[in-house]
């Protein structure tokens, strides 16, 4: 089956820069994609069901709410403990994403990857302990990358 | 390039319309209303206090947020090692790929880190080679091989 159809498509395109800030919200796009505001709310809450839509609602900055330090922490452990490791690491407070991810070596030994987001460095440092805390002995090589300036942010655009 | 914003003071009302509202908005026909009602607030209030935090940037976007791999296309983090006195240049040449969705300075040897996103998974690897083509250095892909956890929610 077909992920999304053309009138998925758009619909992601009127919807990628934000819903409509207007009482009858699915109307309005009903209007500008010339559908009923029904076939709007059912093809969205199909698009959520199956995750295309993984969220709907406010996007914050982080940075606006001073969460100003981010840090990547980066793990280099055993592949054979990875799958249980990564599912603790990522069901902790601080963690907003965690994968595993492919190693480049020698430069680069690590395979999971955990970001985390704080109010300061210190903050940030503080939270890649409590990772290494729950990985314990598993852990063969460890660093944190600050990110120090944005370079661009401006997400998936589908030409629409 | 952007720069890093100064943390906004945000007022209780706000900081209560973001943490309620970072996910779960209804598909109802009144939407706003229904959740300005949750809050004790108006419709008109709600609506206010959105349009003025996406005006001063406390929200960078109020919608849906996609998943582009259940759309059939992918996301691709890549990192390059850029010698110091080229980073202005490299950074223009990878910003100016529409496929590059983010990038971000980090302090390491590898000092550039961005996300590819296409529609069609082979887009990647066509990013990639014109990338190296252009700045003459190597990219590394560091694909997700699994995703333990993803919830980019903060507290306000």
């Amino acid at each position: 089956m077909e992920a999304i159809d053309s009138i998925d498509r758009a619909l992601i395109v009127a919807t990628q820069g934000g819903l409509p800030l207007v009482s009858r919200p699915y109307d309005a796009l009903g209007e500008t994609l010339g559908l009923p505001a029904s076939e709007v709310q059912a093809r969205m809450a199909r698009l959520l069901e199956t995750g295309v839509i993984r969220r709907m609602g406010a996007v914050p900055n982080h940075y606006a709410l001073g969460y100003v330090a981010n840090g990547m922490t980066v793990w280099d452990v055993d592949d054979a403990q990875i799958d249980a490791l990564g599912e603790v690491v990522g069901q902790m407070a601080c963690v907003t994403h965690c994968y595993k991810r492919p190693r480049h070596m020698p430069d680069w030994p690590y395979n999971l990857f955990a970001m985390v987001h704080g109010h300061d460095r210190a903050e940030v440092l503080a939270q890649a302990e409590q990772i290494a805390e729950q990985l314990g002995a598993a852990v063969r090589a460890r660093d944190v990358l600050f990110s120090s300036k944005i370079l661009k942010k401006t997400g998936l655009r589908l030409v629409g | 390039m952007t720069e890093r914003q100064a943390p906004a003071v945000l007022s209780d009302l706000d900081r209560n319309i973001i943490n309620a509202l970072q996910g779960g908005f209804p598909l109802t026909d009144t939407p706003y209303a229904d959740v300005a009602a949750t809050l004790g607030i108006s419709e008109t209030e709600l609506l206010e206090r959105l349009k003025s935090m996406l005006d001063t940037r406390v929200l960078t976007r109020f919608g849906p947020m996609f998943q582009v791999e259940r759309m059939g296309g992918r996301f691709v983090l890549a990192a390059m090692a850029v010698p110091e006195p080229r980073f202005e240049t490299v950074n223009a040449q990878v910003n100016a790929l529409p496929e590059v969705a983010h990038n971000y300075r980090r302090d390491h040897a590898f000092n550039m880190w961005f996300v590819l996103a296409t529609e069609t998974p082979g887009g990647i690897d066509a990013a990639i080679a014109r990338i190296e083509a252009e700045t003459e250095l190597p990219v590394y892909p560091f694909p997700k091989l699994k995703e333990y956890f993803v919830e980019m929610k903060l507290k306000a």
